[in-house]
């Protein structure tokens, strides 16, 4: 059987005294769509910095693709195919949509450690990005300058830029925070289409998008998993239901 | 060399630490909380020193001097916020250093033309002249000795009200994250006047208390900055404990450091390149201190800053 | 509390991809100059255009990786003042070609980048300042301490370079066609270099380093090589400068000499190549009148950076644009 795109073992984070995650084993599987909801403050961004390698854990592993990639530096899981987007909206605000993708398409190709001719007009580079930016919806709207854009259109960014890393593992932070109603049903189509092609952590808050996307879901809660397994199972389970008591279900 | 020299450069090194810590901890202070880097606090210590020796020329007593230096000090530096720095503390590092350079250039022209270019001094205070008798046959200047004192009372003071006082805390607070402190409503300008206020009146105190065994001109508040500004680099933005130890550490690091080089590495080379590269190392020797410090922690020895 | 740096902003994101007009207009009265100043007192005028743009070559280092790179320096002029050395110290041994004086002005100021930047790129925005700064100050005190070349005093440089035994530079006309050459250059390959591939990610590693780690960049080795190209530049700088003064000093070094080419590049506008030359010459233009017009011309000078600081953001190119767009278009 083939290794789990991800391969998280009992993972521990602690902030001082603060103990942020506690004991987290999780796996997922080639094409994958993995969720992971909880309520706020459970451990669900701490766990994907750890992940992407922007904190380090305090015990544990993590592995992708087999290989562990604990001790390794952020940029180095992205060469490997790892890519992230952020909760908070973390694009290059003054660079344009299409030159934010650009940079990402750019780590793959070639070297950049090029120092003379123009990077704004790499044909090939510019193809690549256009595509992604075409994939989230954004497909007029390349040259407007990333600050530019309003909240919806950046989230489609940020999915655009994890996109254009072509990754084997997709984490995704919260892609429909703050949308509107119809972005964030633009959005699930999109991811929709995406599934099956890459494999995919999904932390969200949005249960509509959580219910119609996931393969598999996770329930984190205090830093620890407290169920994880098929959505039905999940949405029945008298645990799940207490930890969410007064949360929309449906 | 002898122990009585290595106690004297000891004492000195001492002394400089104080007298970096008296300088370091109002700068740490007012970066920890507003996030402001204040080249001019360099010329503060320089007044201090200058209205000391106006107001001795007056008064012709040094206690009177030294107070009417502190508090004249403290009115231009309340100024010098009202009138420029307040309006810095949104504006990127980049601005806020051009904007205190320029009243480095100013202030340095400015004392130029008040009190001439020529070095001026101050006599010690009477009871204070002469050295005692620290070992047999080691005497030791009475005055380095009162400003160690003193440099560690204000010290011993500063931990006090830090830590044990309401006010203390707050500052505290907000050197850690001042945004959050804010949010709770404290005044968080008004706490930092007090703060910047009380910064300006140690540099001055500093300057004061030197100016009797150093030259007191124009452009004597430059290096001494520089070397604050290591200081709290070292020890970590915020954190007067670690600007305590870190002044303390580049004092002596320094001081031993310029004596003992030249001698040191007479032991390992002969002594005509010895005599060359001693003083250049001696002159390196507390950046690659920091240098070191920052590699190992890039955010000093007790960062602060929560940021 | 403090930003990160001010943006260049949309505008001048546009105008990348124009041929500057403002850039040749520059080249072209830098190049015509001497032929005007032939009608006065020319020396006077040429000298001090050389040293314009000698200082514009150190500016526009900075301000790459500062503008563009969001790195401030505090101790770039200790670069300028490792490349007069070279000159100077090889001076002193009897070697004045260029073939060997120049490229060892290089290497030096980028070896010095390279170890400097080792240790400062570990740390964020006021501590990067600082060590920058302190780092500075300790070339400084090194220079001081060679009492074979002069130590405190400085060294006079005999000669200026020779190009394979010819004195060619020693004519002030030639020399100043050297310079401009020189400067001309730079501006090019910096320019090349900021929209180049490894450009955009020195520019991206300033708006959001994070993001860049995240894509794949490890973002401290490109910041290092932007400080060493910088300082490499600053070391070119300080070569023509010990040829131009036929001298060299500590003083080349210190922490006031990396604060006034901060001005320079502020003056200009941050984060624009040509604007650097522009600040480059408001700087060294207004202490010359200003110091002709009293001694104290501190007094006036100094404020005037705070009035700079406080209401002229974006430097003259800044106010230019202002100016622009209240009587251009719209």
């Amino acid at each position: 059987m083939a290794d789990p795109v991800l391969q998280i073992n009992d993972l521990h984070k602690n902030f001082g005294g603060l103990v942020v995650t506690d004991g987290v084993t999780l796996d997922i599987g080639q094409g994958e769509l993995h969720a992971v909801i909880g309520p706020n403050g459970a451990g669900k961004t701490t766990l994907i910095n750890q992940i992407s390698g922007l904190i380090a854990p305090t015990a544990g592993t993590i592995c992708l693709n087999g290989a562990d990639v604990t001790g390794l530096p952020a940029n180095k899981r992205a060469e490997i195919g790892l890519a992230r987007s952020f909760q908070i909206t973390s694009v290059l605000p003054r660079f344009s949509a299409l030159e934010n993708v650009a940079l990402a398409v750019q780590a793959r190709v070639g070297t950049s450690y090029r120092f003379f001719g123009r990077a704004d007009r790499e044909q090939t580079v510019n193809d690549v990005a256009s595509a992604a930016l075409a994939e989230v919806g954004l497909a007029g709207r390349e040259l407007t300058i990333a600050a530019h854009l309003s909240h919806g259109e950046k989230r489609a960014l940020e999915l655009a830029i994890a996109l254009a890393m072509q990754p084997k593992l997709l984490l995704l932070d919260e892609p429909m925070a703050g949308t509107g109603h119809e972005e964030s049903a633009r959005l699930i189509e999109v991811l929709r289409r995406l599934k099956g092609r890459f494999s995919m952590l999904l932390v969200e808050h949005d249960m509509n998008a959580v219910f119609a996307l996931a393969d598999r879901i996770s329930v984190l809660t205090y830093g620890r998993i407290l169920a994880s397994g098929a959505p039905d199972a999940v949405r029945t389970d008298p645990k799940v239901v207490t930890a969410y008591l007064g949360e929309e279900m449906e | 060399m002898s122990t009585g020299l290595f106690v004297v450069q000891v004492l000195n090194g001492l002394q400089f630490g104080v007298l970096l810590f008296l300088i370091a901890a109002g700068l740490t202070l007012v970066f920890g909380v507003m996030d402001f880097i204040n080249l001019a606090h360099g010329v503060q210590y320089m007044l201090g020193a200058y209205l000391a020796v106006a107001f001795y020329a007056l008064t012709g007593n040094f206690l009177i001097a030294l107070v009417l230096a502190l508090a004249a000090a403290l009115v231009f530096g309340l100024l010098l916020e009202f009138l420029v720095f307040r309006h810095l503390y949104d504006r990127d590092h980049l601005e806020q250093v051009i904007a205190t350079f320029g009243i480095i250039i100013f202030l340095n022209q400015a004392v130029k033309t008040v009190w001439g270019a020529a070095p001026l001094t101050l006599p010690i205070p009477e009871i204070f002249t002469g050295s005692i008798v620290l070992m047999p046959g080691l005497l030791y200047p009475v005055w380095r000795l009162v400003i160690i004192a003193s440099g560690l009372a204000v010290g011993l003071l500063l931990y006090v009200l830090v830590s044990h006082t309401r006010v203390g805390m707050l500052v505290r607070a907000g050197a850690t994250n001042a945004r959050i402190v804010s949010a709770l409503g404290v005044d968080i300008r008004r706490l930092f006047m007090i703060v910047f206020g009380f910064g300006t009146m140690l540099a001055a105190f500093a300057g004061a208390m030197i100016a009797p065994i150093l030259s007191v001109e124009p452009g004597m508040g430059d290096t001494v900055l520089i070397l604050a500004f290591v200081v709290i680099v070292i020890g970590g933005i915020g954190s007067m404990r670690g600007a305590f130890l870190a002044a303390l550490l580049i004092g002596l690091v320094d001081t031993l450091g310029r004596s003992f080089a030249t001698d040191i590495l007479r032991l390992v080379m002969p002594p005509s390149p010895a005599r060359t590269v001693g003083p250049a190392i001696a002159s390196m020797l507390i950046y690659v201190l920091m240098a070191l410090v920052l590699y190992f922690r890039p955010a000093g020895l007790f960062p602060v800053r929560g940021r | 509390m403090a930003q990160t740096l001010a943006a260049p902003n949309a505008l001048h994101v546009r105008r990348a991809n124009r041929v500057g007009v403002l850039p040749a207009m520059i080249f072209l009265v830098l190049a015509l100059a001497p032929a005007g100043a032939a009608f006065g007192p020319e020396s006077y005028v040429l000298g001090l255009f050389t040293r314009v743009m000698v200082f514009a070559i150190a500016a526009m280092a900075l301000d790459f990786i500062c503008g563009y790179g969001g790195l401030v320096s505090f101790g770039h002029a200790a670069f300028v003042g490792i490349g007069a050395y070279a000159v100077g110290i090889l001076g002193a041994h009897g070697i004045t070609d260029m073939l060997v004086s120049l490229p060892a002005a290089l290497l030096l100021s980028a070896i010095f980048a390279y170890m400097t930047g080792t240790v400062c790129l570990r740390t964020k925005s006021v501590y990067f300042i600082m060590i920058t700064l302190a780092f500075g100050q300790m070339a400084y005190f090194i220079a001081g301490s060679l009492a074979p070349y002069g130590g405190d005093d400085g060294l006079t440089v005999r000669m200026r370079s020779t190009l394979l035994g010819f004195p060619f530079l020693q004519n002030d006309r030639t020399f100043y066609y050297f310079v401009l050459l020189s400067l001309f250059v730079s501006y090019l390959v910096l320019r090349a270099i900021v929209y180049s591939r490894f450009g955009r990610v020195f520019r991206g590693a300033r708006e959001n380093p994070t993001r860049m780690a995240t894509l794949g960049f490890d973002v401290f080795r490109f910041q290092r090589v932007g400080y060493v190209i910088a300082g490499a530049v600053g070391g070119l700088s300080g070569f023509l400068l010990a040829n131009a003064a036929e001298f060299v000093s500590p003083a080349y070094m210190s922490w006031q000499r990396s604060g006034e080419l901060i001005i320079m590049v502020l003056f200009g506008g941050i984060g624009s190549l040509h604007g650097a030359i522009i600040g480059a010459a408001a700087y060294l233009l207004i202490e010359e009148l200003l110091g002709g017009i009293t001694e104290q011309w501190k007094l006036i000078f100094g404020p005037l950076l705070v009035l700079v600081v406080l209401f002229a953001r974006g430097g003259l190119l800044g106010l230019a644009d202002t100016i622009r767009g209240r009587f251009g278009r719209g």
